[in-house]
């Protein structure tokens, strides 16, 4: 009788310490999400459009998983979205949101934009770029406030480099786009290969201007001509001439880049690590499968969600500061955990190798090494960035 | 089939009389919607058995008669009757049932509902749902404390351990650990978890009396990197000496003196070892490693592994039946 009395007083006293947190005790979180996207205009490849909502719903779905642990805990997620239809509307939402007293953002805008809209943040507004791959924001137009969990350019062309010279495959032929982003991906990848010893022996601007759809199978083996290479490797971001370029190479050669064999933040193929959960969680919100402007999205809100799961408040300073100490782990089903590097605020993460249907391989890989984590082998390594934003 | 199944009638006859002999080791293959059967004392695949989609947790009734499978893909549990080896029943079991654990009545069926972020607990004598439990994102590792009080479900990217009242099938408590929690075991007394995080690469004690953390344990294996280290799997012997704690992508196994909660040495298996099982007499422990499709064999007596047995794709879950 006694023990039973014994037990039934334990039984209360942690019934009382499950009970949700009191609503003086409520955390509330705020976050707002703003995207512009500006057109980029017609494309050949235009049989399988991009989502127009690519980023937005991996917010969403991360609110919902915040907000499952915070039920527990007494925290409330709230997101509030603006979708721009022009780079005044998005910095003007940015402003009015912030007014609003949001401190914390998730942004997939081009980096120009993103450019702007850190001249006018807030002091303590902090800002996810969950959209902008630009090397130029990872070292040289760094902002103490502005974090990036978007891979840059050089880590996806530093996964895809590593990979073909784990393959042996180095003699590469490089097709590149005539766009800003897709010279920018080039120049990522040029820097690449010189770095993991990938030798471009043929580099060549994509200059022409017919409808590949009709002529694809007669223009590219003419355009690809040359002696000898192990690759194709194409620089088209928007999607315009890249599909087209896979069987109907010179060479009977792989396409890798932009196009074929790709590296990405993310892909429905990806499947280890719990993926599967996240993708089949993903799917019942969006209806559609998970890209890598989702994931980055998601990724952000999440880092404010374990941040704040671990802090018990919600204020961006403390958020930043938790984010940057070693108690950060984000468990973000890449089979790793990740965390931002300190000089430029960039979420360090492996790199999948994915074609349409399946995963090839995820940078990095063995024999690549670094004495942080091998996951500083993507990307700008501290000595390369002029970036210090945690001084 | 036949002298297959004289083999477990008479096997099972002498189990009666004489507790050291072979055993069955069951081993579910996620990727190839099958069981393989070990036979324990030859060490070789003897049968192979065509389950439900993506099979993941299996577990022994506590009268080891049946054989009960989370099929992953298919929504349900399966009952297979040892014996025959076939399946003769399913359980409803809520979507996407990934583990599970058996109360000690040999009646509840606890089951960690992955997709949809609740905990299912189902009678198997009677098939009803006797309650659904919300817990956090993604529900996995599934236990009942052997004193049949405590359920405790870990769910991954909540990062907690949620204590169910078995009486009351209500939340008591919720627990933050380390990233990803994947695996709870109980100490034979009931009195201590132990609880895995697999991103968070920790092992976290829990005081069951008090259900707070009274130790966490982190590994440091030898030439491999810190953050490939990511246990899961957790196995303890029952004289309370050692736990094992698989280190997934690590393909090491601890061997942790359960006092201390020091690391006495890492035994290096197949790729990324996930869950792990301790024959009868506790001299051999069974680990199942996904990436290489094979499931190790490791001598207790010297620590030594000592064979690796060839599987069918992605082996996930393994028990051992004491009683075949």
């Amino acid at each position: 009788m006694f023990r039973f009395m014994f037990l039934a007083g334990i039984l209360l006293l942690t019934t009382l310490a499950a009970l949700p947190a009191s609503a003086a005790d409520t955390v509330n979180v705020h976050i707002g999400f703003l995207q512009w996207k500006p057109d980029t205009g017609p494309v050949l490849s235009n049989v399988l459009p991009e989502p127009e909502d690519a980023g937005l719903r991996g917010a969403e779905l991360a609110i919902s998983d915040n907000s499952t642990t915070g039920k527990f805990m007494g925290h409330q997620y709230k997101l509030t979205a603006r979708v721009a239809d022009s780079e005044q509307a998005a910095i003007s939402d940015f402003e009015k949101l912030q007014q609003q007293g949001i401190e914390l953002f998730v942004v997939n805008v081009p980096a120009s934009t993103l450019v702007t809209m850190m001249s006018k943040a807030r002091p303590d507004t902090l800002v996810f770029n969950a959209g902008a791959s630009d090397d130029a924001l990872r070292t040289r137009e760094c902002h103490t406030n502005l974090l990036h969990t978007i891979p840059s350019y050089a880590m996806l062309t530093d996964a895809l480099s590593q990979w073909l010279q784990l393959r042996r495959w180095n003699k590469v032929f490089l097709i590149t786009g005539p766009t800003p982003a897709d010279v920018a991906w080039a120049n990522a990848f040029r820097r690449s290969a010189k770095r993991f010893g990938v030798k471009i022996v043929k580099d060549k601007p994509w200059t022409f201007d017919a409808d590949l759809r009709r002529t694809a199978a007669k223009e590219l083996p003419l355009f690809t001509q040359g002696k000898d290479y192990d690759a194709v490797v194409v620089a088209d971001v928007r999607g315009d001439f890249g599909e087209y370029v896979p069987f109907n190479t010179w060479l009977p050669r792989p396409v890798v880049g932009t196009q074929g064999m790709s590296p990405v933040a993310w892909h429905r193929v990806v499947e280890s690590w719990g993926a599967a959960q996240l993708q089949s969680r993903f799917h019942d919100l969006a209806g559609r499968d998970m890209n890598s402007a989702d994931y980055a999205a998601w990724a952000a809100v999440r880092s404010v969600g374990t941040a704040v799961t671990h802090l018990g408040q919600a204020d961006a300073s403390s958020i930043r500061q938790l984010i940057f100490s070693d108690r950060f782990q984000l468990a973000a089903f890449k089979g790793r955990k990740l965390n931002y590097r300190q000089w430029n605020g960039q979420l360090r993460q492996p790199i999948p190798l994915v074609h349409p249907r399946a995963l090839v391989a995820t940078a990095p890989f063995e024999g690549f090494i670094h004495s942080r984590t091998e996951m500083d082998t993507l990307g700008f390594d501290e000595p390369e960035s002029m970036c210090r934003i945690n001084g | 089939m036949k002298s297959l199944l004289r083999k477990t009638a008479l096997a099972t006859l002498i189990g009666l009389s004489a507790p050291a002999m072979a055993s069955l080791a069951y081993v579910s293959n996620e990727k190839d919607n099958t069981l393989s059967v070990i036979d324990t004392e030859t060490m070789q695949v003897i049968d192979t058995i065509a389950v439900g989609a993506r099979p993941r947790g299996i577990l022994l009734s506590k009268d080891f008669t049946r054989l009960y499978i989370c099929a992953s893909d298919d929504d349900t549990v399966q009952v297979l009757d040892l014996a025959t080896r076939k399946i003769v029943d399913t359980l409803p079991s809520g979507e996407d049932p990934e583990q599970f654990a058996l109360h000690p009545n040999n009646k509840h069926l606890y089951i960690a509902n992955e997709d949809d972020a609740i905990v299912t607990v189902v009678d198997v004598t009677t098939k009803d749902v006797l309650a659904q439990i919300d817990v956090g994102i993604e529900p996995e590792g599934m236990a009942v404390s052997p004193d049949g009080r405590w359920a405790v479900n870990t769910s991954e990217t909540t990062s907690m351990l949620h204590w169910i009242n078995t009486e009351t099938f209500e939340i008591e408590k919720n627990i933050v650990i380390g990233q990803r929690p994947r695996h709870v075991e109980f100490s034979k007394d009931s009195r201590i978890a132990w609880a895995s995080a697999e991103i968070g690469g920790t092992v976290h004690i829990i005081d069951v009396d008090k259900l707070e953390q009274i130790h966490q344990m982190s590994f440091k294996v030898p030439g491999v990197n810190q953050d490939r280290v990511q246990p899961v799997g957790i196995e303890l012997t029952s004289d309370g000496k050692y736990a094992f704690v698989a280190l997934g992508p690590a393909n090491h196994v601890a061997v942790v003196d359960a006092q201390t909660y020091d690391v006495l040495d890492y035994l290096l298996v197949g790729s990324r070892v996930w869950q792990l099982d301790l024959n009868k007499d506790e001299t051999r422990l069974y680990t199942t490693n996904g990436v290489s499709g094979d499931v190790s064999v490791i001598d207790l007596d010297d620590m030594k592994v000592i064979k690796s047995i060839k599987v069918g794709r992605y082996p996930w879950g393994v028990v051992i039946d004491p009683n075949s």
